[in-house]
């Protein structure tokens, strides 16, 4: 498929929602292929990652602490160094936290029980790519499907980030006990970026909503610039 | 050597499975007031003295065993 950004998707032992991410990212114009964990380099001309959800080593001692160890790791996070789009979604999060990718944690929900639902998410005004096709206080309906979604960092912190603007999505209801109404949080250069909610289950009105499909278009518009940049 | 690492919530940091199961002690008639739940890692390892397997274990803990934004961590150790 040429001409299409390629964007990889990493799978880790656990993961769930590769497949899922990859026929999104290709309905919404990306040339996706999965990549194994245990790959020590992206495939050529890579133009973003996406770390999808599931239950990586099934949570084994925090959620994602183990796959942010694996090889292909360290080339996402070469590749995030060097401005390249990296999406985590729900363990993919979790992943990029545990790697340090992200700031702040994800905590068991509030309510201890596995939510699984519609959630509205607010749109905030952060300059990170990926709300590139959303506009400030726009609503987006996207489904959650989580467990540990509390996301959580100190008090100091959290004041430091919305202060950068790296709060990129808030839940207009308390979905899980995240701080602030978390949703999605972005490194500082606006270029990583983790959700609990899954846009790949997003992207068809047939299903509910295809609002999921502007973050994943916003990831494959910055993928293709990003290719160039690197081609 | 062998080492044992309790792994704790912060003070402070919500412990909704501490919350659970201090709620299901109530049921039983147990009048607790709080529980936290943590976890227990034991290990073996090779060490030259005890300074040096806890400059080892310290380091397992920041790098993989805890998360220091959440939990603290208590080390103990033995000879085997």
């Amino acid at each position: 498929m040429s001409g299409r950004p390629v964007v990889a998707v990493v799978v880790f032992p656990g993961s769930n929602d590769d497949r899922d991410a990859a026929w999104a990212l290709g309905a919404v114009g990306a040339d996706p292929v999965l990549v194994w964990h245990g790959e020590s380099e992206l495939p050529p001309a890579t133009g973003a990652v996406v770390l999808p959800g599931g239950f990586s080593y099934g949570d084994y001692l925090r959620c994602g602490a183990i796959a942010s160890l694996a090889p292909a790791m360290d080339a996402v996070r070469t590749f995030a160094e060097r401005g390249g789009p990296v999406l985590g979604i729900c363990n993919g999060f979790q992943i990029l936290c545990e790697a340090k990718l992200l700031p702040g944690t994800l905590r068991p929900n509030r309510q201890l029980e596995f939510v699984c639902a519609d959630a509205t998410l607010r749109v905030e005004r952060s300059p990170t790519l990926f709300l590139s096709r959303c506009d400030p206080g726009q609503e987006l309906v996207i489904p959650v499907k989580h467990g540990e979604g509390a996301w959580y960092v100190d008090d100091g912190q959290f004041m430091r980030l919305v202060a950068r603007g790296q709060i990129a999505l808030r839940y207009t209801e308390d979905v899980n006990g995240s701080l602030g109404g978390v949703a999605a949080v972005t490194n500082e250069s606006g270029n990583v970026m983790g959700l609990m909610p899954h846009p790949e289950h997003a992207v068809d009105p047939l299903l509910g909503s295809a609002d999921g499909g502007l973050l994943l278009a916003a990831l494959v518009d910055a993928a293709a610039k990003h290719s160039l940049v690197t081609a | 050597m062998k080492a044992t690492v309790l792994v704790r919530p912060k003070q402070g940091i919500l412990d909704p499975q501490g919350e659970a199961i201090e709620g299901s002690l109530r049921k039983l008639g147990f009048e607790v007031s709080q529980v936290r739940v943590g976890r227990v890692i034991d290990l073996e390892l090779d060490a030259e003295g005890p300074n040096h397997a806890r400059m080892q274990v310290e380091r397992m803990c920041s790098e993989l065993l805890a998360n220091p934004l959440i939990e603290s961590v208590l080390i103990r150790l033995e000879e085997s």
